[in-house]
């Protein structure tokens, strides 16, 4: 006879949980809402979007304090939990996704803000990230993973058009592939611990002093398969142009910033404590596909005659950038990871969001794409705003002083140093300059040539609402002004990194 | 207000250029000479404040920025910076007010304001960070400059300029990283503060690596050759006033932040390197000459000569000692007087005849006379005739050399007369023998707005070579500090034996007046 299960609600821990919940909540709403008048206008959803966002927010800033307080808490069986990374990138997804979301009020009608189930889905999007970062159970990884990723998948394809269908199939097979991979690897680990849950592998795998290293190597490459699909490393970024040239801009903005970081985290959580056993092996190919990632994503990217397709080049590039704070691994490094990663949404949302608002409904003659370089030419003659604001993006992401991303760059290139990788720090310094030379070409034709396609209308804001212009204020200021807030994130990130043990 | 005069100096253009926006089109070159001269005047205040005796840095302003971190904003100015920010005002003010007919104008302007801020912010910073951005900032204004309003192959030229200055000053970046890592090593704290970085005492094969990042940042902007060839490109590309700053202020930052930084924080590796870096200046001197000589283009010819001149900075600067220094200091400032002024003077015939050919030209001292004069006084200083600006600091900086190597020096003075030659032929191509071109009969000299740039230039180039010693003087006592500093620093021998004591000197001279008794 089954005894009755006794499980008190406090050991439950539901704290952990809420964060997660009220988005899935927010989309079950937005669906109800959609059932009972249909054909509502999309500001509507952008409203209560924003608003769950903002009570999400307000959760996490409650989950922050009980980290504060309580340090790392697990909850609802020991499967969530709170600890410094989960509430830094998750602060990292929400944030983005509220700066996202107001996008949507272009001021052309685009068919997939229509729909409801667009912002429904945009939502439980959102609770997959979440539910992904904050655990430390591969399981529910790959649970919160394919939630993310189905969902992000169909808001591509909602773009409806050609590329978009070829962009989200291509994303998909990719993206099932990566999810193969993920789950061969996980298998593999179980197989060799007895255990889904990451510290229970790491310690498992200390006690009998990696007696199989060679079954640990074949979970360590199809993880590290399916990181690289996900973070989109060299060589399995091939999917990422193409798929930022399908999908709308904001979108690709978004893309290149909220699953990344997720994957990010999950990937630190995983390969931070097998680098640190010494399992140089995978020192030794992460180190590889780090310098690689970067140094070929920009080399690709001098070359590209599309805005859009250089700056997804571009955000392989700062991935690969940022992954090289996994490898060196100290807890300067990780909190650098996030520093830079904030700093860097910031910039890389504005720079799509530029794109966004200049995006024309019809290509007109003799534009090859819809963001081409020649689109750009002698923007600063017609309107000097939009011209300045995107050469600032443009610099910031070059790294240059005293704008957002470098500080960011600096402090992760002295997070090498501190480290002990002389070389990389080298090689991270002298990709930061091949990389001005593509941030520049944006500047020079803006600034140094003459129109090439003649618009009737000012092509710079066709699309600009005030939201949209709000939403790239807020980049700009962020942008010039970083240096201001630097300190306090720069403590605030450190101490959260810290105290969870990274 | 006057303790904090330098963070006015810094941010005020830029305020100004920022409320420029306003400014009606027809107005901004008013506006631009308005800004530009108030912050002169204050430039010229900082001086008269300024207390000769003092050696140390003078009206310091700290603000906490990224104290966790150890970067703050901190600002001084000694006697080795003081000259070159006035000299940096001096000509913003003159390059605004001589600014001819150019499309969007009021671009221009803005832009030189801006430029303005970042020339003086790197002069003042005495935190390697808020360096570092001032001196990857200036890179932007500068590539507008060249970029939109430079000749036909302007973007190559601009690009070019950027990317290379961006490359190394990324190497160099990489560098004040390290040190900061070993300053916190030392101390247990973070900190770019130059004035720490002065205390610390590296062993000597950290030296000679970092020695070599900073190296590459600041060689490349002097330029050095092997570094060099950008220079002609952005000089023969940039319109008139762009060459102007860069040859009279950008240029200078390298050699600066050698003093700056190189020399105090690696006097070991600077004796090191003394002679490598010896024979990469006087290649750079004799080589850039011959090519200067075989230029058709009259720009090209006092682009290369500026870059030879800059051969005879970094032999000053490496001789190691106070008068080599001194010299190259003052060397700096003569350099950024004189061949400011022969681009201003190629700028006029270029105006008036869209070419720079040499040989379209010739017989102009009859057609131009007051022109033919002020460029042959131009010419003689570049030359480094007795009695002009030039002299002083080229004697300086070769006195203070041939104490450490004396072929070396004597190679150097006879590239000094290549020099002679080259300006000499130009000279004589462009102004003497009969005036052969139509073109050129009719040419207007030089005219009042012009006038006002170029004679002040040339009374500065003549007062200063009769009587150096209001800019000599407080020079030299911050040089004595760095120089002392550097011998108490240096750990080998060599280094050791190669940076005079000057506390030993002072001794030896008051026995040997004791004796004398």
């Amino acid at each position: 006879m089954l005894s009755p299960v006794n499980i008190s609600m406090e050991s439950l821990n539901l704290i952990t949980l809420a964060p997660m919940l009220i988005p899935v909540v927010g989309a079950l709403l937005i669906i109800i809402m959609d059932l009972f008048k249909s054909e509502q206008d999309k500001s509507l959803y952008v409203m209560i979007s924003l608003l769950i966002l903002g009570i999400d927010f307000m959760a996490l800033l409650e989950s922050a304090g009980v980290f504060a307080k309580d340090g790392t808490v697990m909850g609802v069986f020991d499967v969530m939990m709170i600890d410094g990374l989960a509430i830094l990138s998750q602060f990292i997804i929400v944030v983005a996704s509220m700066l996202f979301i107001p996008l949507a009020l272009s001021k052309s009608r685009f068919s997939e803000y229509a729909y409801a189930e667009f912002f429904a889905l945009f939502l439980f999007m959102i609770a997959g990230f979440q539910f992904m970062v904050s655990t430390d159970n591969l399981i529910l990884v790959f649970v919160g993973l394919e939630t993310a990723s189905l969902a992000l998948y169909t808001l591509i394809a909602m773009h409806n058009r050609d590329k978009s269908f070829e962009a989200a199939v291509k994303y998909f097979t990719m993206g099932a592939l990566a999810a193969g991979f993920y789950s061969f690897g996980a298998m593999v680990f179980y197989a060799l611990t007895g255990s889904v849950e990451i510290n229970q592998i790491a310690s498992v795998l200390s006690d009998n002093n990696y007696a199989d290293i060679g079954f640990v190597l074949v979970g360590v490459v199809f993880m590290l398969a399916s990181f690289g699909f996900k973070l989109s490393m060299v060589p399995f970024h091939t999917w990422t142009p193409d798929v930022y040239e399908g999908s709308s801009s904001a979108l690709a903005g978004y893309m290149s910033i909220v699953p990344k970081i997720a994957a990010f985290v999950v990937a630190m959580r995983l390969f931070e404590f097998l680098i640190h056993s010494g399992v140089v092996w995978l020192e030794v190919v992460l180190y590889a596909l780090v310098v690689i990632t970067m140094t070929m994503a920009n080399i690709w990217a001098l070359v590209q005659q599309d805005v859009k397709r250089m700056l997804a080049y571009s955000s392989i590039s700062h991935a690969g950038f940022v992954m090289a704070a996994i490898l060196i691994g100290t807890t300067q490094a990780n909190s650098a990871l996030f520093f830079y990663w904030i700093l860097f949404s910031v910039t890389n949302l504005g720079s799509f969001s530029m794109l966004w608002i200049s995006r024309q409904k019809k290509l007109p003659s003799g534009q090859q794409s819809d963001h081409s370089f020649d689109k750009f030419s002698g923007l600063a003659k017609t309107s000097p705003l939009a011209a300045s604001i995107m050469a600032l993006f443009m610099l910031s992401l070059a790294g240059l002083p005293p704008f957002a991303l470098f500080w960011g760059k600096m402090y992760m290139i002295s997070a090498a140093v501190t480290g002990g990788y002389t070389v990389l720090a080298l090689i991270m310094a002298l990709n930061s300059a091949i990389a001005g030379y593509y941030y520049l070409k944006l500047i020079v034709y803006m600034f140094m040539k003459d129109p090439i396609i003649v618009h009737n209308a000012d092509i710079s804001a066709v699309n600009a609402t005030n939201a949209i212009k709000t939403i790239v204020g807020v980049a700009v200021i962020g942008t010039i002004f970083a240096f201001l807030t630097v300190n306090s994130l720069l403590e605030f990130v450190t101490s959260f990194v810290y105290n969870s043990g990274y | 207000m006057l303790d904090h005069i330098l963070s006015i100096l810094i941010f005020f253009p830029a305020l100004a250029g920022v409320l420029g926006f306003v400014v009606n089109k027809d107005s901004i070159r008013s506006y631009g000479v308005a800004v530009a001269t108030i912050e002169f005047v204050l430039a010229l205040w900082l001086w008269f404040a300024f207390d000769n005796t003092v050696s140390g840095m003078q009206f310091m302003e700290t603000i906490a920025l990224i104290p966790t971190f150890g970067i703050n904003y901190i600002v001084g100015v000694d006697g080795i910076s003081m000259f070159i920010i006035i000299l940096a005002a001096f000509f913003t003010m003159i390059g605004i007010a001589s600014l001819g007919d150019t499309k969007d104008i009021k671009n221009m302007i803005i832009t030189l304001l801006f430029l303005q801020m970042t020339m003086v912010g790197v002069f003042v910073a005495l935190d390697a960070i808020i360096f570092y951005v001032f001196w990857e900032l200036s890179l932007v204004p500068m590539l507008y400059i060249i970029g939109a309003w430079g000749g036909p192959l302007r973007i190559y030229a601009s690009v070019k300029f950027f990317l290379y200055t961006f490359a190394g000053s990324l190497v160099m970046l990489v560098g004040m990283l390290f040190m900061a890592y070993f300053y916190y090593q030392a101390t247990g704290q973070w900190s770019f503060a130059l004035l720490d970085w002065y205390r610390l005492i590296l062993p000597e094969t950290f030296q000679l690596w970092l020695f070599v990042a900073f190296f590459f940042g600041f060689a490349i902007k002097v330029p050095m050759f092997p570094f060099h060839t950008w220079l002609p490109y952005a000089h023969g590309q940039a319109p008139t006033i762009g060459s102007v700053i860069l040859a009279a202020i950008l240029l200078k930052m390298g050699t600066y932040a050698f003093i700056r930084f190189s020399l105090p924080l690696f006097p070991d590796a600077s004796v090191y390197f003394m002679y490598p870096i010896a024979v990469l200046a006087i290649i750079m001197i004799i080589y850039t000459a011959m090519v200067a000589y075989a230029q058709k283009d009259v720009k090209q010819v006092v682009a290369y000569s500026s870059v030879s001149h800059m051969g005879v900075i970094i032999l000053g600067t490496f001789a190691l000692n106070v008068e080599g220094i001194s010299g190259s200091i003052f060397l700096m400032i003569a350099h950024g007087v004189v061949s400011g002024a022969l681009f201003l003077l190629v700028g006029v015939i270029y105006d008036r005849r869209h070419t720079k050919m040499m040989d379209q030209f010739g017989g102009l001292a009859h057609v131009m006379p007051k022109y033919a004069t002020i460029f042959g006084i131009m010419m003689m200083a570049s030359v480094g005739m007795p009695l002009t600006i030039n002299f002083v600091g080229e004697f300086l900086s070769l006195l203070g050399f041939y104490q450490q190597s004396h072929i070396l020096t004597l190679l150097a003075g006879i590239a000094i007369i290549v020099g002679a030659i080259y300006m000499l032929a130009a000279y004589k191509k462009m102004f003497f023998g009969n005036v052969t071109k139509e073109e050129n009969k009719n040419l207007p000299d030089v005219n009042k707005r012009e006038l006002i740039a170029l004679v002040p230039l040339v009374i500065i180039t003549i007062w200063l070579g009769i009587y150096p010693k209001p800019v000599l003087g407080p020079i030299n006592t911050s040089v004595e500090s760095v120089v002392q500093l550097m011998h108490e620093k240096s750990i080998t021998e060599e280094a050791k034996k190669r940076i005079p004591n000057l506390l030993e000197d002072i001794t030896i001279t008051k026995t040997s007046m004791k004796g004398a008794h």
